[in-house]
């Protein structure tokens, strides 16, 4: 029975011994869904030695935290969160379920679904609820469309949401919940799936193009590796982190982790600074949702002026020593 | 090793037209295989090159499809499985990854199954993992390289945002592909186009795979989709040119102003 389902849970990630921002992003956007649907809010977070980190969902919503603390959670390994937080969900019955749309989030949270025999919408850009209804809001062919998906008859609604759409709120540490500690169920888990190396692709301290608030990107235009320095002594200045279209990484200048695009990740910063990059529509799909877009461009036909709040038709070899001098004078560095 | 490649064909979305309302105009639209099925196909052929075996594909769609099972044999897959039947149209990805689970139990036992990480059309990335789940086996999605196969298991590297794991799952496995930076996707030769006309070409229809009907097309979706419309538009701002500490200051007032910078 579908009424038999009640409450949001949200699916807290744990990366590198931290919940991950896009946590409390969602907890923020569900506790606007749970207070309009007058109901209460959830968050599981799932790993091993997690439980300092508990009272944090708190702060930014949640009424509830359960605690799936166990040895086999570190590493995370798809078919083990999938069928431990299976379980755990049908035991809980939340009508809604949230999950981080991170490459990790993208690759259990399906198998959540098919084990329950649920709807499910991918990568979510906006959830809204409309007469009673949970709408799940999402593009498709490329960023070219959007599409309003609901769940009418099966239960949980389960969505995963795409990081940075929402803005986390400033925790309130004084929030009261309840912390649960839940003993997983382990029974029937065969683990096929053994880690043998993790690397990072990130320059040490270099900050995330997901996690950043403004980033400067670039592209084939740069011209080459050490062209990226200047890009980098801009986002420096500006407390950001460096993109790059697909040429840029393919020609072997920025790490594949720093690509923006359909291919790449998607973000949506306060400040995006296109940098050399011509506009196209794998590169604009993945930073159109930037709150601020700045094109530099020596070509005035570049696409990517018909997208951007702002434009600079030059060489960036000139604009962007002049945009760092400016900028030094104005934070007075 | 029996592998098989799940692929798709989908619409050109690298091309896309607009009408004067800004709707997408989708008639018209050139369908092609998915690039990221060619890429796992082409790394599936890679893996028989190396360690021996068959090569399948199999897509659930409409016979139209048929071409981009076609492009799949012709760059060297041996066999194609064409699930094509009325009874499953409407199909959301739960009722899609459960008809493909019950023609892979049919068809044969499979060491590897290999699909795209996601198809450029509705861009879910769920049917490699529903699939694996309906089938019982692992999967690890993002996986850019197949390292190597030593007797009942694979090493892959699968990309995380930040970095790369390297991965070790048993057989039977399904791998969600993605193509790297720099992949040169192959072309048909000519003798491959001629040699495809004469492979294995398998059609199944809804009674020939043994499930829940009702567990089919719409009736089997538990996702509506409710109303398409037209991303919102960013619009043209304000490019200048020449004077370039003018634009600067200007942009930098701006940014001021939003609280992006203080
Ligand atoms: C399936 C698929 C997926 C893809 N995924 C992605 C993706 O995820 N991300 C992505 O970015 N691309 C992706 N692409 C590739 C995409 O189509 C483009 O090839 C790519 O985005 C172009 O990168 P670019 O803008 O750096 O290079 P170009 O298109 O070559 O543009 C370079 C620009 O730099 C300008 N320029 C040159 N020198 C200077 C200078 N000194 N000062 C200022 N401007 C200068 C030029 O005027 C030009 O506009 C994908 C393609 C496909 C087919
Ligand atoms: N109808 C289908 N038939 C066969 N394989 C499919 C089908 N739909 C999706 N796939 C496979 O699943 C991958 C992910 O697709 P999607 O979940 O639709 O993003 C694709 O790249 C294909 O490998």
């Amino acid at each position: 029975m579908i009424e038999d389902y009640k409450g949001i849970l949200v699916i807290g990630e744990i990366y590198e011994g931290k919940i991950r921002p896009v946590t409390f992003q969602l907890i923020t956007k569900a506790r606007e869904l749970a207070d309009t649907l007058n109901t209460s809010l959830s968050t599981v977070l799932i790993g091993y030695n997690i439980n300092d980190m508990a009272k944090e969902p708190i702060y930014y919503g949640a009424d509830k935290v359960y605690v799936l603390d166990n040895k086999m959670f570190d590493p995370y390994i798809a078919e083990v969160y999938s069928a431990v937080l299976a379980k755990f969900i049908d035991q809980l019955k939340p009508e809604i379920v949230l999950i981080p749309a991170t490459h990790t989030g993208r690759e259990y949270g399906p198998r959540i679904a098919a084990a329950l025999q649920t709807g499910m919408t991918a990568d979510c850009t906006d959830l809204a609820i409309k007469n009673g209804r949970f709408i799940q809001i999402r593009p498709a062919y490329g960023g070219n469309i959007m599409g309003e998906i609901f769940t009418p008859n099966h239960r949980p609604q389960i969505a995963t949401v795409r990081p940075n759409v929402f803005k986390a709120r400033d925790p309130d540490t004084s929030r009261k919940g309840e912390i649960i500690n839940s003993a997983p169920d382990l029974s029937g888990i065969n683990i096929r799936t053994y880690i043998k190396d993790v690397v990072k692709t990130t320059v040490a301290g270099a900050k995330k193009i997901d996690e950043a608030k403004v980033i400067v990107s670039g592209g084939r235009g740069v011209g080459s590796k050490e062209g990226f320095e200047l890009l980098k002594q801009l986002a420096d200045l500006l407390g950001g982190a460096v993109g790059a279209s697909r040429v840029a990484v393919d020609l072997g200048w920025m790490p594949k982790s720093a690509q923006v695009g359909q291919s790449g990740i998607t973000v949506a910063p306060d400040l995006y600074i296109a940098c050399g990059i011509s506009g196209t529509i794998q590169h604009i799909v993945g930073m159109k949702d930037s709150k601020i877009i700045v094109a530099i461009n020596k070509d005035p036909n570049a696409p990517i002026f018909n997208i951007a709040d702002f434009g600079i038709v030059g060489d960036l070899n000139e604009v962007i020593p002049i945009f760092i001098d400016e900028l030094k004078k104005v934070l007075n560095k | 090793m029996k592998i098989l490649v799940l692929v798709k064909q989908v619409p050109d979305t690298s091309e896309v037209k607009f009408n004067e309302n800004g709707v997408m105009i989708r008639e018209g639209l050139q369908s092609i295989l998915n690039m990221f099925d060619q890429f796992a196909v082409e790394e599936a052929l890679r893996i028989r090159e190396k360690y021996g075996g068959e090569v399948s594909v199999m897509t659930l769609a409409p016979e139209q499809a048929k071409s981009a099972l076609q492009k799949c044999l012709a760059l060297g897959a041996d066999k194609a499985y064409h699930i094509s039947d009325r009874a499953f149209g409407g199909s959301d990805t739960l009722a899609t990854s459960y008809a493909l689970s019950l023609a892979i139990k049919k068809v044969g036992d499979f060491d590897l199954i290999m699909a795209g990480n996601q198809a450029t059309d509705g861009d879910t990335g769920h049917i490699g993992p529903q699939v694996a789940q309906f089938l019982g086996i692992p999967h690890v999605s993002y996986v850019e390289k197949i390292e190597n196969v030593e007797g009942d298991k694979v090493l892959v590297k699968s990309l995380l945002e930040d970095g790369y794991r390297m991965i070790e799952v048993k057989l039977p496995a399904l791998l969600a592909c993605i193509p790297p930076p720099n992949f040169e996707y192959s072309n048909p030769s000519m003798m491959g186009i001629v040699k495809a006309k004469n492979k294995p070409y398998v059609w199944l229809k809804a009674d020939d795979i043994d499930g829940d009907k009702s567990r089919f097309g719409l009736n089997g979706s538990p996702t509506r989709v409710m109303k398409m419309y037209p991303p919102p538009k960013r619009s043209r701002g304000e490019v200048f040119t020449g004077n370039y500490n003018e634009a600067v200051k200007k942009i930098i007032d701006v940014l001021k102003e939003k609280k992006v910078i203080s």
